[in-house]
């Protein structure tokens, strides 16, 4: 069976795109699933960094686009988890080395080969989106519960609609329980109202995250990390399982429920 | 059966290049054609912007989208499709390109549309119109869905909005100050009837149906109570 390719894209930087891109499938290669991760931001690499592979990097993809090597001499192998590779991208070039059309070629081949082809698209929507698009199958949108990222999420999920790769799912990042708790952020039905498409998962705010970014260790490798949780919940739904969402109930502590037992209001 | 080739013609004008692609072939055929005529001159074409006449064809997403993609792959910016289809027309804004080849001046906020509305046209949008989608339409606009914020409405005429208007809506964009805008949930990031520009102040409750119309002057909203 032929492969799956997903590109994971945002609109907005900084929401969180290469850290889902890079724990997804180290969730799926975690579960025996033949994942490899594309770096589509060319000129901003930094999926590498945060699968701790940098120092791996002898060719990129534009080598390959450009023939310069083969495909298998592009693809870096993970040491923890043998099914999860990595193409990264190149840092000294710009978004104009690679065409649409070399990103559906360059999935084409990686289908046979893999059961997941992740795309991690840049931010933006001008080529470097086309790029990471063009050989999707399937597309998730990354937003933060934040009105600027939710604007920009739809915008993106218009142009998706409109290159006819729609319907988009969406993964609401660094959700903060206690914020939307007291009023100060945006829940998930506010942003699902707004932007109407499904919703694939939530992943909370974490300071595991960062941390594991700094060590290049991707967080859904973490038992105990929540967003490490939410990273391997997304995994298994993406592979058909019904997954529940984890509620915000769920995330507090004990005394809290306690408290709420006993009628003490929030 | 091989179908003529249409004649593909190149001229340079202020904004770059105008390819325009003859009448009567099919698509597959008048896209073979001018890929062919590009990659005969492909060095001349390099890091060139082309605006596209295509004629009457109407074309979907996904063959607009492919053909830019080619493009690109020659180093051509693709910023413009012409043509006299509506279907294309429609198509090429979906995807952020242009279909006048002058852009309009930036400067005055609003400017007379040409309205040639015969009667009172109205053109239906059954979708929701998303951050960046734009409508112009020298009639009547009514959008069966929501108007997401960054989204535009401009019509000559009124704009009906069976859902949360939350975008920008221009409506009598041709001077007629007996336009209205309407939505279920009037909530605009601006609102323009004729030449007056008015915001909506911050909902309080639940939203209800409204009507913004001009009355002395300024653009005043009341609740919808039937006629």
């Amino acid at each position: 069976m032929p492969g799956t390719v997903l590109t994971i894209t945002s609109g907005k930087g900084g929401v969180g795109k290469t850290t889902a891109t890079a724990n997804i499938a180290a969730a799926l290669a975690h579960m025996g699933k033949k994942v490899v991760c594309v770096d589509a931001d060319i000129g901003l690499r930094n999926l590498d960094l945060i699968l701790g592979l940098e120092n791996r990097i002898v060719y990129d993809l534009v080598d390959v686009v450009e023939g310069r090597c083969r495909l298998r001499q592009a693809l870096i192998r993970d040491k923890r988890l043998p099914d999860l590779f990595l193409i990264p991208s190149a840092q000294t070039r710009d978004k104009t080395a690679v065409s649409p059309t070399d990103m559906v070629r360059l999935c084409n081949e990686l289908r046979q080969e893999f059961d997941w082809i992740l795309i991690d698209s840049p931010a933006g929507i001008e080529r470097g989106f086309r790029n990471a698009i063009a050989p999707a199958d399937m597309v998730v949108v990354v937003t933060n519960p934040e009105v600027s990222a939710v604007r920009d999420a739809d915008r993106i999920i218009g142009l998706i609609e409109a290159e006819e790769k729609g319907p988009a799912r969406l993964l609401l990042n660094r959700l903060n329980p206690q914020m939307v708790r007291s009023g100060n952020m945006l829940d998930a039905d506010d942003v699902l109202e707004l932007l109407a498409i499904d919703l694939l998962g939530i992943v909370p705010e974490d300071e595991s995250v960062v941390v594991s970014a700094n060590r290049g260790m991707p967080v859904a490798l973490d038992e105990k990390s929540r967003a490490g949780q939410a990273f391997r919940n997304i995994a298994r739904r993406l592979e058909g399982e019904d997954v529940p969402l984890v509620t915000l109930e769920d995330t507090s502590g004990l005394l809290q429920r306690l408290g709420r037992l006993f009628g003490r209001g929030d | 059966m091989a179908e003529a080739a249409p004649k593909i013609d190149i001229k340079g004008i202020r904004e770059g290049l105008l390819v325009s692609i003859g009448d009567g072939a099919s698509w597959e055929t008048a896209e073979a054609a001018l890929l062919n005529a590009i990659g005969k001159q492909a060095d001349f074409f390099n890091g060139a912007r082309v605006a596209l006449d295509v004629g009457a064809r109407p074309l979907k997403a996904a063959q607009l989208g492919k053909l830019r993609d080619r493009l690109s792959d020659f180093g051509i910016t693709l910023w413009a499709v012409i043509s006299e289809s509506p279907k294309t027309q429609e198509t090429a804004r979906s995807l952020g390109l242009e279909i006048h080849l002058s852009k309009p001046r930036p400067g005055r906020v609003v400017k007379p549309l040409e309205a040639r509305a015969e009667g009172e046209e109205a053109l239906m949008v059954r979708r929701t119109l998303r951050s960046g989608m734009r409508v112009t339409f020298p009639g009547h606009v009514i959008v069966l869905g929501n108007v997401n914020a960054g989204a535009e409405i401009i019509a000559g005429g009124d704009i009906i909005v069976w859902g949360r208007l939350k975008g920008v809506a221009h409506a009598g964009a041709s001077g007629n100050t007996a336009a209205v805008v309407c939505a279920l949930d009037l909530s605009p990031t601006q609102l323009r009837i004729a030449d007056l520009i008015a915001t909506a102040p911050p909902r309080r409750g639940n939203p209800t149906p409204e009507i913004a119309s001009v009355k002395d002057g300024q653009v005043v909203a009341e609740s919808w109570h039937g006629k």
